[in-house]
């Protein structure tokens, strides 16, 4: 039994980098703009974070880093594809290569760094249930907090005004601007916000996931989060369901692969990319919601005053 | 009203100049307060820059607006809105997956809540007749019920001065009834409206004043109860429109025959074919009325063939089955078709007019070789020969598509369609955003085309056109399609009870009846 409890704990675990990071990009696209430069942000959000870590030994300054430098290459995106109206595809592929090649040059004297003890975390009290206190709450806070900002998003999209602004420029940025949205600089901050969440599940990754640098670490990463949002319809529920399924597959395969399972290993690290597709685009396939729920403006330019 | 009271909106001299074209030449709008008050004008007369520049949209080259007798600089939407300055679109700036409340909300200042909308917005409709559920998604919503939506919405802001362009392009004759009632009710509240058309009895049936426009200059300030149809049109485009000669009609043989046609829509977006029949002959046009978003487009994809949904056996042409056949086996059978988008499906904006003649005339244009060059000699010569026939005004053979005006495409994309020869013509909106000289012109091709033995549909949301060369017309309402009327026994009355769905079905009597009365309790 305890093996599962593990299993469960490290399920949760492992789907926090990914449902951190797609959060932001669905807040991102709600907005109208797709930032395929997802994996690029969070490869320099890694080494920002982890060689903050590095030098100051303090993890959230880590964090705050890794969010910082997101933030920062989402800004720049935004700003070429929202005022500069280039194409939203190339642009965020460019910032996937340039965050790439750029994370491995700033990374090169950090390769054999490590990082001062990694610290345990645990809610006095309700970690001493057995099983269930190890399955959830022996986790690191960000794992909590990746489920607050679940509900977050919920309640900000779906029930406060500014969440109501949002999609509806994600919608129609046409009429958002004609009834006097400032459609650009709304759709700039939820690019920033997209990039320091993007930041942050870098930083994560690097410092409590797998606290250790390697150049191209992010490993697809970036990319699965991207298609989550879009298989989960660009509902936030849907999309931690999805990180999670992810995580779940992943440790169940390697669970598999320890336990010298008769399928060939390239298969099993195959499951939890397919699962998950799978599973999401079946629970997601009523074209009808699928409609209500993408925001309709997602990648094309918007030219105010034409 | 004393004679000290300032206009509520005074327009000086204002010019307003693109790089190709004056959009406003020095044009003057008084409006007093209460007034309902057309701006009349052809497509491209400058009525939706004038109307741009009041609403803060546009910045004049030159002169100034006033409002209540004050100079005033409106910089953009919200300053005009606060002001009392609201305007209906015609392309309605709804969001289509909330709903009719939040859309509301989101065109009102911060400092309501959504359920204080909710409420002040079902008083208003209420307070003025208009039929508006809040809660609905506006998806859901018909085209004249988004419209509502955007009155309410413009009139919860109090607004000075209400704007609405061509508000009655998407109601039936019902429909516009209603709204003349609720105009007037608000115009009496002391509210100046400014009501853009170019259809001239409403205006003389609605304003109390009108100011004229022609190539960015007003020609005419008068009063529209005072004038006649034919003085107004004189002031609008320097001409009477051209009589069309309509003769008796001589049928042929059945070009096409619809029978029992239908198919689910694809998504609850989409409107679902309901058991549509119908038969067009050689030397008749049928038209089919109806309010858009009732099934024109998913009619329209069957019988083109951009859908092959349609079941089989239930479009024919000239008896042979082509329910599931492509376009160009259609084309090859004599079918042709001119759709309702001009840029993106009649032609192809960015290509020049010679390369758009192979849409749909490639087997003239083409070699019969194995590799089927092109040539550009053969296109330009088509493309040419199609530019001078129907007098399009173009650049020449070369001159890209979306280079060319709304109505000079149109005539292009008829001209190369009747170029063809076709056996049976399908003609969607065929001078929607068309100019008045063009549009008759496209009318007479048509009627021309009639005379000489080919069946025609038109299918069109202007109930005029249709009257004007239709030998028979049906009426598609929710997915169904009517049986047809001559034109000589129609009414606009009947033919508006029928837009809302409300007809006899022969052979089903008893439940057409009780279809009916349930729809008029509804």
């Amino acid at each position: 039994m305890e093996q599962y409890a593990l299993l469960i704990a490290a399920t949760l675990n492992a789907g926090t980098v990914l449902s951190i990071a797609a959060l932001g990009l669905l807040i991102n696209e709600r907005s109208g703009i797709v930032n395929l430069g997802a994996e690029g942000m969070m490869l320099c959000a890694a080494i920002a974070g982890f060689a903050a870590v590095v030098h100051t030994g303090n993890d959230w300054v880590g964090f705050g880093a890794g969010m910082l430098a997101g933030g920062v290459l989402a800004a720049i995106f935004g700003y070429l594809v929202i005022w500069l109206n280039t194409n939203q595809f190339a642009t965020g592929l460019a910032l996937t290569l340039f965050g790439a090649g750029f994370s491995a040059f700033a990374g090169v004297k950090y390769v054999q760094e490590k990082l001062p003890e990694r610290s345990s975390f645990s809610i006095p009290g309700l970690s001493d249930i057995p099983l269930l206190g190890t399955a959830l709450f022996k986790q690191h806070p960000m794992v909590y907090f990746a489920m607050a900002l679940t509900a977050f998003i919920i309640w900000f999209l779906f029930k406060t005004r500014s969440g109501l602004v949002l999609r509806s420029i994600g919608e129609s940025p046409e009429a958002a601007h004609s009834l006097g949205y400032p459609v650009r600089r709304i759709r700039l901050a939820a690019v920033v916000v997209g990039g320091m969440l993007c930041g942050l599940a870098g930083a994560y990754l690097s410092i409590i996931y797998t606290p250790l640098w390697v150049e191209g670490m992010v490993s697809g990463k970036g990319w699965i989060a991207l298609a989550l949002t879009t298989f989960a319809t660009w509902r936030p529920l849907r999309v931690l369901f999805g990180a999670y399924l992810f995580g779940g597959v992943t440790m169940l395969q390697f669970h598999l692969q320890g336990q010298g399972v008769e399928i060939a290993s390239q298969f099993l690290s195959m499951t939890p990319y397919i699962a998950t597709i799978v599973v999401l685009a079946l629970i997601s396939r009523n074209p009808a919601l699928i409609r209500i729920n993408m925001p309709a403006s997602i990648g094309k330019p918007f030219y105010p005053g034409s | 009203m004393s004679e000290t009271t300032p206009l509520r909106l005074e327009v000086k001299s204002v010019s307003k100049r693109y790089p190709s074209v004056v959009a406003n030449d020095d044009v003057n709008l008084l409006v007093a307060p209460g007034e309902i008050h057309a701006v009349l004008g052809e497509n491209g007369a400058g009525k939706s820059t004038l109307m741009k520049i009041i609403y803060g949209a546009v910045k004049p080259d030159t002169g100034e607006v006033l409002f209540n007798g004050k100079p005033t600089h409106v910089r953009n939407p919200q300053e005009a809105r606060a002001l009392g300055i609201s305007m209906v679109f015609q392309h309605f700036s709804l969001f289509e997956t909330v709903t009719v409340a939040e859309n509301i909300w989101l065109g009102l200042d911060k400092s309501f809540t959504l359920d204080a909308v909710r409420q002040k917005a079902a008083q208003k409709a209420k307070e003025y007749g208009l039929d508006v559920e809040v809660d609905r998604p506006v998806h859901s919503l018909s085209v004249g019920e988004r419209q509502r939506v955007e009155i309410v919405r413009a009139l919860l802001t109090d607004p000075k001065v209400l704007i609405l362009d061509e508000p009655t392009s998407v109601l039936t004759p019902q429909a516009v009834r209603v709204l003349f009632v609720t105009l007037r009710k608000l115009a009496a509240t002391g509210c100046s409206i400014l009501y853009i058309s170019h259809k001239l009895d409403e205006i003389r049936e609605l304003c109390t004043n009108c100011t004229v426009l022609r190539g960015g200059k007003v020609t005419g300030h008068v009063d529209p109860r005072d004038e006649s149809n034919a003085s107004l049109s004189r002031l609008m485009i320097g001409a009477e429109p051209p009589k069309l000669q309509h003769r008796e009609v001589n049928t042929g043989a059945v070009g096409m025959t619809v029978h029992g046609l239908s198919i689910r829509a694809e998504d609850q977006f989409g409107v679902t074919l309901d058991n549509i029949a119908f038969a067009v002959r050689a030397g008749e046009i049928v038209g089919v009325a109806g309010v858009s978003g009732n099934g024109q487009q998913e009619l329209l994809a069957a019988l083109s063939g951009e859908s092959v949904r349609a079941p089989s056996g239930s479009i024919k042409l000239f008896g042979n089955d082509i329910s599931r056949r492509n376009p160009r086996v259609r084309r090859a059978g004599g079918l042709h078709f001119v759709p309702e988008e001009r840029l993106g499906r009649g032609a192809v904006p960015t290509m020049a007019l010679a390369a758009n003649t192979l849409l749909s005339r490639a087997a003239d244009v083409v070699g019969k070789g194995a590799l089927g060059w092109v040539s550009p000699k053969a296109t330009a010569s088509l493309a040419g020969v199609i530019i001078k026939d129907f007098n399009v005004k173009a650049g020449g053979p070369d001159a890209a598509a979306k280079s060319l005006s709304g109505g000079n495409l149109q005539k292009f994309i008829v001209g190369r369609e009747i170029g063809a020869k076709p056996k049976v013509l399908i003609v969607a909106q065929p001078t929607w955003g068309v100019d008045v000289g063009a549009a008759a012109q496209i009318r007479g091709a048509l009627l021309k085309l009639r005379d000489e033995g080919c069946a025609l549909l038109v299918v069109s949301e202007e109930l005029d056109e249709l009257f004007e060369i239709c030998d028979r017309m049906h009426v598609i309402a929710k997915g169904r399609l009517s049986p047809s009327v001559k034109t000589s026994e129609a009414t606009v009355e009947k033919i508006g009870e029928w837009m809302s769905g409300l007809w006899q079905t022969p052979g089903v009597i008893a439940a057409a009846a009780q279809q009916a009365t349930g729809a008029q309790h509804a």
